[in-house]
């Protein structure tokens, strides 16, 4: 689609229409290919879209749809549903993150995209 | 010691921690002064997000708000948290590629428009001062309650601070304040929340204290305790909800997706070294959030408790000492409705308009006289949210230390959050509009300069906020958010993951979600504040929960108008896959 040639040569920079001198062009040691970037891009959506359908059963389902079919249900002192919407949604919102972050650092390796042969340093 | 000078004390350390912070990380380039040269360890940058996005409303209101709407709370819980699982998955680790300063820059730059950029900087700016009014108001009542000093004084003191620390070190400065701050204000809301927590529930942490048997050795869970004296004083139970489903519903995504489009809180992620570490420091961000907003829940059942307990059906000659001193605030009053000598206290506003009006003079009791006409019902106080988490210490009859804590955490999170603030503002005046609109010719010394002074320029605006509040402060909060989630997220988004998404789209879309969200919040807050009611709501959603729709609407007019227009240069094609690859950010923007 596009660009295909690009890849070839390694170079992905682009220029930018406002007369900025700077450039987007990787370092010549990370070179990826189009359709790397585009498996990289499916793994990652397909990945996020899993977390989000958690992200939404857990908040909006369990402590907003359904907290009152919850609610019938006590857990020590709390109604199932309550919990959710006041303590439980919030530690599942943190577990998500993690695991984004660690799988996506899995992800990033398979494809070759995690940066470890860049410099470490920045500038 | 007094609680006064304890407080002084406090509150003095941790000015001179601040002010030796700002010194020690001096911003040397316009690059560090942006966003701290990218240098900033993940866990720090965690807790400086923390600071920045905890505000004086978090700390101050939150636990409040919920301790009298009940499961109705859990909106601002769940909203002002989920909002960060979005940000990780969705938004921080791409803009962190993109290696630019601004939020302004993504949408400028991403669609290739000088006009998108602008309308981005209005909403960015709008969004900003409407945010740090809260916390100026949030200062003066740090100052004014717990120093007896005048709010104007206190005010100036504070900005004095912020002005040092903002304008030495910008975002260099910022962040590791920030990060000192957090520390403080997480230790000043946990201990008293710990100590209130033995007491009521003979748990140390207040999360599970929540879900425990009470210790006054009735047997009875500490929840169903308080739901059995709401119930019995006639008011709803505690742990079910009046607000319609919908409404929940829609607050909920509207706080999320408007948390998630702040633009102080996105930039936070420009400053870590690799794209990697934006997921990461998302998450570490969001633990520290969550300390505070798993306890909020906590404080909010154990003070509501506390606060009935003592004084419930008790003789105002008999009340402690507190209730006389928070007369003093105005922040709560009492009538003697039916001259019995005793405070009773049931659903209802105890008097009308929306605060108390006191005149000279004291009744029977001793108690402040009011001048407002009484409410037909038997509640006998008025009681502003905002007292829970400010007075619980001393409801509790913790030590003075621990109160004079709670005024430094306050105005920590205060503090930092107008930090966070004025920096997206200059930044957005220096760069966004100057360097990159107005005068794209400066140099970076030059920059840097303009940064100072905007910032400057918008801390005396912010001032002038802080002595002279709006009326409509309390209004205009629904603002911020609505026209975050309605205008800055879902451009942003679509221009992330969507390679088709044009400029003629973007540019419709924030217009449309922004032109909705403020005529509906301006018609129910503003012109016609008596329709303000769930049968005249589209769809029954109030102006708080409008953000989601405004945001919805955004998202099938871009689509719309951009499948109809023509697709974007090839140019931004390549700038979409550059930021969907983590490799190489480090290298983004070399100079």
């Amino acid at each position: 689609m596009i660009k295909d040639n690009k890849s070839a040569s390694g170079d992905q920079s682009y220029v930018r229409d406002s007369g900025n001198a700077e450039n987007f062009s990787n370092h010549a040691n990370n070179i990826v290919s189009t359709t790397v970037v585009d498996s990289y891009w499916k793994a990652n959506v397909k990945l996020l879209l899993q977390l989000l359908v958690l992200w939404f059963v857990v908040s909006f389902g369990c402590g907003i749809l359904l907290v009152d079919v919850l609610d019938q249900f006590s857990l020590f002192g709390f109604k199932v549903g309550f919990w959710f919407a006041q303590q439980g949604g919030i530690y599942v919102f943190v577990v998500l993150i993690f695991v984004y972050a660690v799988r996506m650092k899995t992800i990033d390796k398979n494809y070759g995209v995690d940066g470890e042969s860049s410099s470490k340093n920045g500038d | 010691m007094d609680v006064q000078t304890l407080t002084y004390i406090f509150i003095g350390l941790t000015f001179v921690f601040y002010l030796a912070i700002a010194v020690w990380s001096k911003a040397q380039s316009t690059r560090d002064f942006y966003v701290a040269s990218g240098g900033v360890h993940p866990v720090i940058n965690g807790m400086a997000t923390a600071a920045d996005w905890m505000s004086a409303a978090s700390f101050i209101s939150v636990a409040g708000i919920i301790a009298f709407m009940g499961r109705d709370g859990s909106v601002y819980l769940l909203g002002w948290t989920g909002g960060y699982v979005l940000l990780a998955l969705l938004l921080a680790p791409y803009l962190r590629k993109f290696g630019q300063f601004t939020v302004p820059d993504f949408i400028g730059e991403r669609y290739y428009s000088k006009v998108a950029r602008v309308v981005a900087v209005i909403c960015l700016i709008f969004i900003s001062f409407t945010y740090i009014a809260g916390q100026m108001r949030g200062v003066g009542i740090v100052f004014s309650r717990f120093l007896g000093v005048d709010i104007t004084i206190g005010v100036l003191i504070g900005m004095g601070i912020v002005f040092v620390y903002a304008v030495l070190g910008g975002m260099k400065g910022i962040t590791y304040t920030q990060a000192a701050q957090y520390c403080i204000l997480i230790f000043a809301y946990m201990v008293p929340a710990i100590f209130v927590s033995i007491l009521v529930s003979g748990w140390a942490i207040p999360q599970i204290g929540l879900g425990a048997e009470t210790t006054d050795g009735s047997g009875l869970y500490v929840l169903d305790r308080l739901d059995g004296i709401l119930t019995d004083l006639g008011f709803n139970a505690y742990t079910d909800g009046v607000r319609s489903t919908i409404d929940v519903f829609a607050i909920t995504a509207a706080l999320m997706i408007g948390t998630a489009g702040l633009p102080h809180v996105i930039v936070r992620f420009f400053t870590v070294p690799k794209v990697s570490d934006a997921r990461l420091s998302a998450g570490y961000a969001l633990v520290f959030i969550a300390i505070l907003y798993t306890t909020a829940p906590a404080v909010a059942v154990f003070s509501r408790l506390t606060f009935i307990e003592s004084v419930h059906n008790r003789p105002y000659v008999e009340t402690p000492s507190w209730f006389g001193k928070w007369e003093e605030t105005g922040l709560l009053a009492w009538v003697d409705k039916n001259n019995d000598g005793a405070i009773q206290y049931a659903p209802g506003a105890a008097l009308e308009g929306s605060s108390p009006v006191f005149v000279d003079g004291r009744g029977l009791s001793g108690q402040r006289r009011v001048g407002n006409v009484l409410s037909p019902n038997e509640n006998e106080v008025y009681i502003d949210r905002d007292i829970m988490v400010l007075a619980h210490p001393e409801m509790a009859g913790l030590p003075n230390w621990v109160i004079a804590l709670v005024a430094a955490g306050g105005l920590a999170a205060a503090l930092s959050t107008a930090a966070g603030l004025l920096l997206v503002i200059s930044t957005s005046v220096s760069h966004d509009l100057l360097k990159r609109t107005l005068m794209p010719g400066i140099s970076d010394r030059k920059e840097l300069l303009y940064a100072r002074l905007a910032i400057a320029v918008a801390l005396g605006l912010a001032a002038v906020f802080g002595i002279y509040p709006p009326a409509f402060v309390a209004q205009v909060v629904a603002f911020a958010f609505g026209l975050a989630a309605a205008s800055l997220f879902p451009v942003i988004l679509m221009g992330i993951f969507s390679k088709r998404m044009n400029k003629e789209g973007a540019i419709a879309g924030m217009l449309t979600g922004l032109v909705f969200t403020f005529s509906y919040i301006v018609y129910f807050k503003f012109v016609a504040p008596e329709l303000n009611t769930p049968e005249h709501w589209f769809l029954g959603i109030s102006p708080e929960g409008i953000g989601f729709i405004g945001a919805l609407l955004n998202f099938i007019v871009a689509t719309a108008v951009s499948s109809g227009t023509s697709s974007p240069p090839s140019s931004v094609q390549d700038l979409v896959n550059y930021i969907r690859t983590p490799t190489g950010a480090e290298s983004g923007r070399m100079h």
